[in-house]
């Protein structure tokens, strides 16, 4: 019996476990380590229309059961993702996400467009939350109408189902996922990072060179356990799950909170194989719990 | 290949002020070949320090299957890891990156080793692949001061040493730079903090060859996060890079802006 497979918008699954955008690059890395095919998706790294070089460093900074980072969409652009990185992912039998990002509307229309023709991109996962860059990015991550009017143009050009990725950035996340579901979202993914900072002590400066920069890891998992909580219960459409997911355990309590698949970012960068470890795992704790497949976990918090 | 592993604690001792030498037996040693190439150490189990720690392979012994770690007690991380006792396991990740091209000495060649402080450490393993190349290897060690020098006797039994402090409390007062001035050598592998490798490559680049390690803040160390990039000499302001993870640390001087 696989107690793992599922079916989302645009993707079936072997198994619910990804790699996060951005904590993957776009696969190379880790395809010297495991093979991806084993992964239930890849979500790549944000791409842009043109390349992006990012943020001067330091550009990452530890904190207590967590990370800060301002990579800052560094990325080889469009052109560059659409014939060297997806060509090279096609040999893996396993859906890409495109992670799509943009400062302006236009950009994300025109890297949408082009990317979800690309044969091996099942879905596109937009990426309205980076907390990273100057301009664009978080305003359409935190008023309502513009991550709407957005999500409506961008699933009028692509090819494929469209996730809008969430900020946790927001006074109120369920208004964010009812517009995006407005405009047409197939799914939600949450949560991107939330926005920090720390100093250094001898000096009283920034570590990081951008000096604020998004927290990931375990330490924000309340935070999106409480999100994907409430936002599941607003909205009819399926969430991807991702903010500090380390292990199977973890796994299942997001899916109780109501996600029905989940993405694992900084827990690559502990352990490189922490994806392959999470879903070697997963089926014998759903065999403890007493569960016969994963979606019966879904939503088991409601009420 | 990058594997990990629970490596074995076969000694761990404080050589100088703050310095530790960990020794460690693990199966990865076999995969260590090339000399600058660094592991990543998860310090502690658990979520605090979450991230692992970029660490210099000072040592490879393929017979013991052991390798050496020399690391100064900094932070919350090392500070950890200079507890860990004989015995205890450490768990690592490598080896990683790319080090420093012994073949660009010819045997019979001069190749001077320029270290400073805690960039000595990658410098005795390069030495010794150099020497059994037959190539002549000068240490130029620096350090702060006294205390804080390590490994000079090692790096004596190799070849011509150095050694510099900045407060002049042991051997040439003043910078690795106002030794090498008065050397002559073919080829220069240097690792240290900034300042140093930019003199070295302000000054010698030109008419040698100069290799350089760099550090830079990291989170996954495998090439995957886009944490550690630099920019390319040539395309100062563009968008080509390189990361010092993975491409590097060890670039020829004047291959990435410092
Ligand atoms: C390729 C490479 C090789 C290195 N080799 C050695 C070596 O052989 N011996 C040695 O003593 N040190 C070496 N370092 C530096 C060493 O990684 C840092 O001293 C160490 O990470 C500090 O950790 P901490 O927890 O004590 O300090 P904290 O300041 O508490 O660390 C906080 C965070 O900052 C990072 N960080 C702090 N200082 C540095 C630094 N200088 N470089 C990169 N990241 C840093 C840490 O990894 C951690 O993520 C090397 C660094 C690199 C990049
Ligand atoms: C270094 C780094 C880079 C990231 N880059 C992106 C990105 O390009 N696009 C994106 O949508 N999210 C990006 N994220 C956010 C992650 O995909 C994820 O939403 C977040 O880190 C929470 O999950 P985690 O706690 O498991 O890391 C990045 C996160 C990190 C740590
Ligand atoms: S540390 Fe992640 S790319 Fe270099």
């Amino acid at each position: 019996m696989n107690r793992l497979e599922i079916n989302l918008p645009g993707l079936h699954l072997k198994n619910p476990v990804m790699p996060a955008s951005g904590c993957f690059g776009f696969g190379r890395e880790f395809g010297s380590l495991y093979n991806l095919s084993d992964l239930g998706a890849i979500m790549i790294k944000a791409t842009t229309v043109e390349p992006r070089f990012g943020n001067p460093t330091p550009r990452v900074a530890e904190t207590s059961a967590g990370m800060l980072n301002a990579i800052g969409l560094q990325n080889p652009g469009l052109e560059k993702v659409l014939n060297e990185e997806l060509p090279w992912l096609a040999q893996y039998d396993v859906p890409i996400i495109a992670n799509v990002a943009g400062s302006t509307e236009e950009d994300y229309v025109e890297v949408a467009k082009r990317i979800s023709t690309a044969p091996n991109v099942h879905a596109l996962e937009l990426n309205i939350s980076c907390p990273n860059v100057k301009t664009g990015g978080i305003a359409f991550g935190t008023i309502p109408e513009v991550a709407k009017s957005l999500t409506k143009k961008v699933k009028e050009v692509s090819e494929v189902p469209v996730y809008v990725k969430l900020s946790p950035n927001v006074t109120n996340i369920v208004e964010m996922a009812k517009a995006v579901e407005d405009g047409g979202a197939d799914g939600l993914t949450m949560i991107n990072t939330l926005l920090g900072m720390r100093l250094d002590l001898k000096t009283g400066n920034p570590i990081l060179a951008n000096k604020t920069g998004g927290l990931s890891g375990p330490g924000i998992k309340p935070v999106a356990i409480r999100m994907i909580y409430e936002v599941s219960q607003q909205v009819s459409i399926p969430i991807i799950g991702m903010g500090g997911i380390e292990r199977a355990e973890d796994v299942i309590e997001f899916f109780y909170a109501g996600a029905s698949a989940v993405a694992v970012g900084t827990a690559n960068f502990v352990d490189p194989f922490a994806c392959p470890k999470i879903i070697k795992d997963l089926p014998e704790l759903l065999e403890q719990l007493g569960f016969d497949h994963i979606s019966e976990c879904t939503g088991r918090s409601w009420k | 290949m990058i594997v990990n592993e629970n490596c074995t604690i076969v000694s761990q001792k404080e050589i100088a002020a703050n310095i530790y030498e960990l020794i460690l037996r693990g199966e990865l040693s076999a995969e260590m070949k090339e000399p600058g190439q660094f592991v990543h150490v998860k310090v502690a189990d658990g979520h605090d320090p979450l991230l692992r720690r970029p660490i210099s392979i000072a040592n490879i012994n393929h017979e013991k299957k052991e390798f050496t770690l020399i690391y100064r007690q900094e932070g919350r991380g090392t500070t950890l890891l200079s507890t860990k006792k004989e015995s205890e396991t450490v768990d690592i990740l490598g080896p990683l990156g790319h080090g420093f091209p012994i073949e660009e000495t010819e045997p019979g060649e001069t190749a001077l080793l320029v270290g400073g402080g805690i960039g000595v450490p990658p410098l005795y393993e390069l030495s010794q692949q150099l020497v059994s190349r037959g190539v002549k290897v000068i240490h130029v060690l620096g350090f702060q001061t006294k205390e804080a020098v390590f490994y000079e006797d090692k790096f004596m039994e190799l070849g011509q040493t150095f050694v510099t402090t900045v407060d002049g409390t042991y051997g040439t007062k003043g910078f690795v730079t106002d030794v090498m001035k008065d050397l002559s050598f073919d080829t220069i592998y240097s690792c240290g903090p900034k300042a140093m490798l930019k003199a070295v490559e302000a000054n010698y680049a030109a008419d040698k060859k100069v290799y350089l390690s760099l550090e830079e803040r990291m989170g996954c160390g495998i090439g995957a996060c886009f944490a550690c990039v630099c920019h390319t000499a040539d395309d100062p302001t563009g968008f080509s890079y390189k990361k010092v993870c993975t491409d590097g640390p060890v670039f020829r001087a004047g291959e990435v802006v410092l």
